[in-house]
């Protein structure tokens, strides 16, 4: 398991992509797995920074990474406003151009491109957790992690 | 990230360098309003060495697709697009809300 804590900003946010993209190698996610979960990542910071701590910069983002032969989980958790994921509306990705909304994109990128998510809120903590499992097969057994 | 911006006598070309993310959206939206507030509403973006867009990137692009398309007096396309950011595009479904061409002559040659 590994712990780190990023300012909550938005100029961290090519820091953290660095972070996850170490993690990610390291836990043999092919490159296209790579860029989903660092995209998720980036979705979900760039909320929390947003909508958790409203844009004002004295705030955290705790890191906590979790890798096991099947997966690897990433919790986030910040001591911002509640965010209620239920009040953001997922976007119609079919919609003609004049009746594109311009947000909730990120939590839509989120949904699609991680295995499972789950947002909490507990002790005045928004906690999300983020999974991405790993496909394993009889001639490539989840063993590099 | 960097962009850097080409007149053409038709059209005009934005290459973007890096990555387009909160952080570097302002930037990139600022390089596509300083053509669209010129009245020039035929652009290209070049993102060949995109190295990654979030959603406030693809915001980015579906305003100025919008300002740019309305009255039809112009169009947004995208040339040269790695795999990863096709992906995120395709997911997003703006693959049917921009042409999108391998290379940037073909974009060029479009207007």
């Amino acid at each position: 398991m590994i712990t780190r804590f990023f300012p909550g900003r938005y100029e961290s946010l090519e820091e953290i992509a660095e972070f996850v993209r170490s993690i990610a190698q390291a836990a043999g996610l092919s490159p296209f797995e790579t860029y989903k979960l660092e995209t998720a990542v980036d979705e979900a910071c760039s909320n929390i920074i947003e909508h958790a701590y409203c844009g004002i910069s004295d705030g955290v983002i705790e890191f906590t990474i979790l890798t096991t032969p099947e997966a690897i989980t990433i919790i986030l958790k910040d001591n911002g406003r509640k965010f209620s994921p239920d009040s953001v509306l997922p976007p119609d990705v079919n919609a003609p151009l004049k009746k594109r909304k311009d947000h909730g994109l990120g939590i839509f990128i989120i949904r699609k491109w991680m295995d499972d998510v789950q947002f909490d809120y507990i002790d005045g903590h928004n906690i999300l957790t983020m999974t991405k499992y790993r496909d394993c097969t009889p001639d490539e057994p989840c063993s590099s992690f | 990230m960097e962009t850097i911006h080409t007149q053409y006598k038709h059209c005009d070309v934005i290459k973007v360098k890096g990555r387009i993310d909160s952080a570097t959206a302002p930037n990139f939206g600022a390089a596509l309003t300083s053509l669209t507030d010129q009245g020039r509403y035929h652009i290209v973006i070049d993102m060949s060495d995109v190295e990654f867009i979030s959603s406030a990137g693809l915001r980015v692009l579906i305003t100025t697709q919008k300002t740019c398309k309305r009255y039809n007096r112009g169009e947004l396309v995208l040339a040269q697009v790695p795999a990863n950011i096709l992906a995120a595009l395709e997911l997003a479904g703006f693959n049917v809300l921009f042409k999108i061409f391998d290379d940037l002559l073909t974009a060029v040659g479009n207007f």
